[in-house]
């Protein structure tokens, strides 16, 4: 399958015979397939495909078995790893030296090499094939299947998995209306955050009338721990270009463009060559396949700002101006990119697209809740034993996916809520772990779908340090056009840090509650609207931890510095000295016997004692710094108020 | 051919053959700032007079973005992941930890001034996180000791060049 291979393609039938040649070409022996997305190339995935390819050349073996670099597996943790295919077989977290025993044992001998296998720490259970892995089970895999053995750069591969297929059955219609009306009847809801019916939105732009009309995929992904769009850029390119050719030929637009942040680097470049590919071929530009629609897309790279990730900052983005929202209505559909009619969808959007049009809208609709359709990706990050990008039936309960397929807590910890939609969202205390996904009970519980970030918090994790790290973040983000938004987040940062501290009183938590509810009510753009959901589903799950920072001064997670230090368990410490020495602010000192302790007064609460302190020892530990009632300075800010006006 | 000419001539070369619309605007700052490091003020000239735009508005532009550079880089760049997922596993203290290093133990011999410490929102590797960048290279699943070892690793690096070049002299 080299590149020079690429023809142009004349015509639909013409593509017919092509997909149908690729999906039936009989497969090698074996297909070694080897996850290296970024998270798999940061894991040391290059070095294992080079000692891969070193040993297949060596041993001649590059006919029988084939390499491929695909895109994100999904257990992230656990890279980088290798499927082989047909058996399924899964070797996690590989190290170069075990690639000769894999090659000679498995793919020669047939043998599956137990001691390379996955072991779940907790129950001992040793897993051999892929789809045995727990974090599979309850999955529902539309999307993310393909990751598993697709090359996300060849054109003949995506072929071989049906792709473009969904394009041809489209421009074989001459009514585009045809294909708005099958994504409205499957129900696909935006992917982005906000859930706007795409079938309508599609609509809307459609009936506007107009000389150019433009779409967009918002690639911004923008919150801060999700990872879902870069896995399907990175791994699944070609499906992203297909929804978007698609979506083109539905409304009538000749050009569309792809938003993608640039701190997705791999992301970018695959994009690139993904359109060049299809350029080649004659999948885009004028006239695709021989028929009179013409279309064409081009790559944007983002610069590193979250409100671009907004529909009208991003538009102004694209246009070369800062990120800057602006009043809706117009909305996008009606005075979009330079002024035209534009259709803007999250990448996962539009790679449901052919996903919907090749199996059609029955078959899609069946699965989820009454207003929520299909499945939806997660990136399962934080405080749970499997982390990964899941990809879930809408409608499944949160605790499912944290319990089952996420594995529960770490041993020895407890879980405490789970956070999604980023910054515009919300926390979900374990009571509400039987709250189905779907995009409104999620918004009546106080939090929202988002685009797909799911982050389990513990035991460990401070809700109320969590609500000042999204709101420092919504503050430095916030573009400064309006004032509720660039003050009221400045403002919850200040009243937050003072509950770190123990300088607050209970009357902070009501003030925060009602600029919250301003905040709502009176900014411009989706980002100041929506900035103060993490405090106040933090205030409303979690109001006892709040008061108990206020009134007790400690933080029952042990994470607000200035609440907390550390101490030294002599039972367990054997006198080292290493904390002793490498304390930054010389807090530990020693005692007159000899056993070394930590001076509080001068301890700021680093954690480094803790992170040197030899595992097996394990004697430091943190503890409040204020016994109850605590000690902690207050501040009469009532009056002092005139003060802290600028 | 193109590895002969001086950046600012590239990057002459490269506006001659780009559209002038504005849209263009932001790739070309990307580019510029992978050719140069930054946006030097020449580069900011040259462009204004490409798309018909003021400095001030190309300056505009450029500083709302947190990607782009407006002062030449240091020799070194460490970033570190702010965002939720590595925050809840102790990203704060990973970065306070590679600022205490930088400052304490290489301050005196100028050295920490090569090295430009940044945050990140997110790398998309949440996963294998706390996560920062080194150089370029990412490392992950951080811990305090870590920090220690890359710093020190960078250290050593820059000190055996120098030894190298010294002895190179002789
Ligand atoms: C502050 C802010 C940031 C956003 N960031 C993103 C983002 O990173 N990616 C995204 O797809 N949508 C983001 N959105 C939502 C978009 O405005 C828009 O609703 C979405 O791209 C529409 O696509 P969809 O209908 O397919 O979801 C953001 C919204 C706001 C208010
Ligand atoms: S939160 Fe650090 S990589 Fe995503």
């Amino acid at each position: 399958m080299t590149k020079n291979s690429l023809r142009r393609i004349n015509s639909l039938i013409e593509l017919q015979k092509l997909i149908e040649f690729w999906a039936g070409k009989p497969r090698p022996e074996k297909i070694i397939s080897l996850s290296s997305a970024s998270c798999g190339r940061a894991s040391g995935a290059l070095k294992i495909s080079s000692a891969l390819d070193k040993c297949l050349r060596e041993l001649n073996l590059t006919d029988r078995f084939e390499l491929k670099l695909t895109g994100c597996h999904g257990f992230c943790q656990l890279e980088p790893d290798l499927v082989i295919f047909p058996e399924g077989y899964f070797y996690p977290s590989l190290y170069p030296e075990q690639v000769p025993a894999i090659v000679e044992k498995t793919l020669l001998a047939g043998e599956f090499l137990h001691e390379f296998a996955f072991k779940d720490q907790q129950s001992g259970k040793v897993y051999s094939r892929v789809f045995e892995l727990p974090l599979y089970q309850k999955q529902l895999r539309w999307l993310l299947d393909a990751h598993l053995d697709l090359d996300p750069l060849s054109l003949e591969d995506y072929f071989a998995h049906q792709g473009f297929s969904a394009l041809r059955k489209v421009l074989t219609w001459d009514n585009q209306e045809k294909v708005i009306d099958l994504i409205t009847a499957s129900g696909l809801r935006g992917r982005g955050g906000a859930g706007f019916p795409t079938g309508l939105k599609w609509r809307l732009a459609r009936n506007v009338e107009s000389q150019e009309k433009y779409l967009v995929c918002n690639g911004d992904e923008g919150d801060p721990g999700a990872y879902m769009d870069r896995g399907l850029l990175e791994s699944n390119p070609f499906s992203v270009v297909e929804g978007m050719i698609i979506g083109g030929y539905a409304i009538g637009a000749r050009k569309g463009f792809i938003y993608i942040r640039q701190e997705y680097p791999l992301a970018i470049e695959r994009m690139e060559a993904v359109l060049r590919s299809c350029r080649q071929v004659g999948l885009l530009g004028e006239k695709i396949l021989g028929t009179e629609f013409s279309f064409d897309l081009e790559i944007i790279r983002g610069a590193g700002a979250f409100v671009s990730g907004e529909e009208t900052a991003l538009i102004a983005s694209i246009e070369g101006r800062r990120a800057f929202p602006r009043q809706r209505p117009p909305f996008p559909v009606v005075r979009g990119l330079f002024g035209q009619p534009t259709v803007i969808n999250n990448v996962e959007t539009w790679a449901n697209v052919p996903l919907i049009i090749r199996q059609g809208p029955e078959w899609y609709s069946q699965v989820g809740t009454t207003t929520s359709k299909g499945t939806k990706i997660f990136s399962l990050v934080g405080q749970v034993r499997f982390t990964g990008l899941v990809e879930v039936p809408l409608g499944i309960s949160i605790g499912e996916v944290v319990q089952e397929i996420g594995g529960g807590a770490p041993a020895g910890r407890k879980i405490k809520a789970v956070q999604t939609g980023g910054p515009s969202g919300g926390c979900l205390p374990t009571s509400m772990f039987n709250l189905p996904l779907d995009y409104e009970a999620l918004q009546a519980a106080g939090t929202i779908m988002g685009s797909g970030g799911m982050i389990v918090l513990d035991d460990s994790t401070c809700l109320v340090d969590l609500a000042l790290y999204f709101l420092k973040f919504a503050s430095g983000e916030s573009c400064g056009k309006c004032a509720p938004c660039r003050l009221g987040t400045v403002q919850m940062v200040e009243i937050l840090e003072r509950i770190t501290r123990g300088e607050a009183q209970l009357s902070d938590l009501d003030r925060l509650e009602k600029l919250g509810r301003v905040m709502q009510k009176g900014s411009l753009c989706g980002l100041g609207r929506t900035a103060a959901n993490p405090v106040l589903s933090g205030l409303r799950y979690f109001r006892e931890e709040f008061e108990t920072h206020v009134v007790r001064k400690q933080c029952p997670a042990l994470v607000c510095r200035k609440l907390i230090t550390y101490a030294i368990d002599r039972e367990k410490c054997r006198r080292c000295y290493l904390c002793l020495k490498n304390c930054p602010f010389g807090a530990i000192k020693k005692e007159a016997d000899g056993w070394p302790y930590v001076d509080e007064e001068l301890c700021q609460s680093c954690g480094l004692c803790l992170n040197i302190c030899p595992k097996e020892f394990d004697a430091i530990f943190k503890k409040p710094r204020y016994s109850e009632g605590g000690e902690g300075r207050m501040v009469d800010y009532e009056n002092n108020q005139g003060l802290n006006r600028k | 051919m193109n590895r002969e000419l001086k950046p600012l001539e590239k990057i002459k070369m490269l506006l001659s053959n780009y559209p002038k619309e504005r849209h263009h605007l932001i790739n070309f700052l990307h580019l510029i700032q992978d050719e140069l490091g930054y946006l030097s003020e020449e580069a900011i000239e040259l462009l204004s007079e490409h798309f018909s735009l003021s400095p001030a508005e190309i300056f505009g532009v450029a500083t709302f973005y947190a990607s782009f550079r407006i002062t030449q880089p240091a020799e070194h760049e460490i970033q570190v992941c702010q965002g939720t997922a590595c925050h809840v596993r102790g990203a704060e203290a990973i970065l306070e930890e590679f600022s205490r290093q930088l400052d304490k133990h290489y301050g005196e011999q100028g050295w920490s001034s090569k090295v430009s410490l940044r945050k990140v929102n997110c790398l998309g590797c949440c996963a294998i996180g706390p996560v920062a960048v080194v150089d370029g290279q990412i490392e992950s699943r951080m811990t305090l000791t870590k920090v220690r070892e890359i710093v020190r690793r960078l250290y050593q690096k820059d000190n055996l060049e120098k030894i190298r070049e010294q002895n190179d002299q002789e």
